[in-house]
Formats: structure tokens, C-alpha cells, sequence
């Protein structure tokens, strides 16, 4: 279990360093890389807890979709290479995170969390994969969820096609 | 279960070692003056051979590159749910394989009209 703590402070650090970096650093481009790495340090996070799936699911939609859409999206904007510009927001924006952090910590640190003595089931991904594909499972919701992203996919195309 | 990623975490650490060793030995060898540093104009220039390059390379893309990247993530999702579908495949048998079937169908409903209206193609 100690190789598990090393492993948990080692990302920990890791993904606050970089969520750090994503804010302060003023080439947006660089802070959207770092925040490759926050995601990427957030996935290992969730394979220490045991959820391996979640992992994949992070690694494979944040680090993989959600970074490329940031990225195409700066690449979009013009006068890209003159990074972000301090505004005025700053202070205000600052204020307001560290009223967000103060309640945060402030709720969890009041909860008494519910610990389950039940070891954690592993690997995740079968048992997952009974519930939703199985008979007597959650089919419905996933053709749902089917409808859901083909909506996605022709708001896109009514979204880029020229008149 | 746990130990085998603790291999992925030896081989990211392995990997970002290997990484920054060959990033620093240059200038490690430079300090140590092993590597002799005598620059000239054509030995710093970006190409000995080739064209120089006109014009940054930050440029602004084109909007229509918006959509591959929306539609890349609506196909992302799809990974997600056909990932572990594949890899429980014999289990599920075919009830799974219908109800998979049928979510790749609702999929390719939107592919086919993106291919009918004509957004696939390049003007």
C-alpha cells in the first residue's frame, strides 16, 4: 500500500502543478498542453482508486478529444501567437475560486463519508460492460445515449455548414 | 490488477528519464567542453539544404476544421461504449451484439446525412 500513497502524492503533485500552470502560464497554447497533463495526472488518480474504466474513459475522451478541441479551438482564434493578455478579471475571477476552494474544502471536510468495507471490484470494465449490454440491463439508455451523440453530430454539421 | 499498472508507471518514469538524460547530455558535454562549440552562420541556419520558410508557423485555421474536431468526439464517445462491449464480446453473446448493432446504426444515421449534405467534402 505504500507504492499506492507514493503513486497517489506523485499525481497529486503532478496534476497541481499543472493545473497551476494552466492558469498562470500566458501562451495559451502551453497552458492547453499542461492541461494534458492535469487530465492525464487525473487518470492515474482514478486507476489508483480502482476504477479503471473511468481511466480509460478520461484518458480517452479528455486526454484525447477535449485537449484536441482546446487545441483546434486557439488555433481558431486570431493573433494566436500573442498568448492571453492579463485582463481586468483577474482579481475578481481569483476571489471567486478561492471562494469555490474555501466551500469545497469546507463541505468535504464536514462530511462524514460513508466508508463501504467491501473491497473494490477489479477489473471494473466486465462487470460495467453485464450492466450495460446484459440482458435485464441499462440497453435503453445506451441507444439514448446513441440518440444523444447524433444529435451532437448534426448540431456540428448545421453548426459548419455554409448557407 | 494494481501492479500491473504500477508497470505502466515504471515504464512512464523509465520513458521521462530516458527523456530528459538525452535532452541534457548535450549540454552536459558542452559544460564539460568535450563537445567543442564553434558556431558559424550556415552551421546555426534552420536548413543547410531546403527552402527557408516563409511566414509564421502560428497561423489561424480554417472554421471548417471544427467540425472534423466535434465530430471526432462524438466518435470518441462511441469508443467508449463500444470498449467494453469488446471486451466482454463472448459473454454478451448476442443480445449484446443486437444492442451494439443498433447504437452503431442511430451512429451512422449522422454520418450518412453529413455524407448526403455534402460536409465531408473539400471546397
Amino acid at each position: 500500500m505504500i507504492g499506492l500513497d507514493i503513486a497517489f502524492w506523485v499525481l497529486a503533485i503532478v496534476g497541481i502543478i499543472a493545473a497551476l500552470a494552466v492558469v498562470l502560464l500566458s501562451d495559451v497554447f502551453r497552458a492547453a498542453l499542461s492541461l494534458v497533463v492535469c487530465f492525464l495526472a487525473v487518470a492515474g488518480i482514478y486507476i489508483t482508486l480502482s476504477a479503471d474504466f473511468l481511466a480509460a474513459v478520461q484518458v480517452l475522451i479528455y486526454v484525447g478529444a477535449i485537449s484536441v478541441l482546446i487545441i483546434l479551438a486557439i488555433m481558431l482564434t486570431r493573433e494566436v501567437q500573442r498568448g492571453s493578455p492579463s485582463n481586468r478579471l483577474r482579481i475578481p475571477a481569483f476571489l471567486v475560486a478561492i471562494l469555490f476552494l474555501g466551500g469545497m474544502a469546507f463541505a468535504m471536510l464536514n462530511t462524514t463519508w460513508q466508508v463501504s468495507v467491501a473491497p473494490p471490484l477489479e477489473p471494473t470494465t466486465s462487470a460495467l460492460a453485464g450492466l450495460l449490454f446484459g440482458e435485464g440491463g441499462f440497453i435503453l439508455p445506451v441507444e439514448i445515449a446513441a440518440i444523444l451523440l447524433l444529435a451532437a453530430i448534426l448540431g456540428a454539421i448545421v453548426l459548419v455548414r455554409e448557407k | 490488477m494494481l501492479a500491473n499498472y504500477g508497470y505502466i508507471g515504471l515504464l512512464l518514469v523509465v520513458a521521462i528519464f530516458f527523456a530528459v538524460t538525452t535532452l541534457l547530455l548535450p549540454l552536459f558535454l558542452r559544460f564539460i567542453h568535450i563537445v567543442p562549440h564553434k558556431p558559424n552562420p550556415i552551421k546555426s541556419s534552420t536548413y543547410e539544404c531546403g527552402m527557408e520558410t516563409i511566414g509564421k508557423a502560428w497561423v489561424q485555421f480554417n472554421f471548417r476544421y471544427y467540425f472534423y474536431a466535434l465530430m471526432f468526439i462524438a466518435l470518441d464517445v462511441l469508443v467508449v461504449f463500444l470498449y467494453p462491449w469488446a471486451v466482454e464480446l463472448r459473454k454478451l453473446g448476442l443480445f449484446g451484439f443486437i444492442g451494439m448493432l443498433v447504437f452503431t446504426f442511430i451512429i451512422v444515421v449522422g454520418y450518412i446525412y453529413a455524407w448526403r449534405k455534402k460536409v465531408l467534402e473539400w471546397k
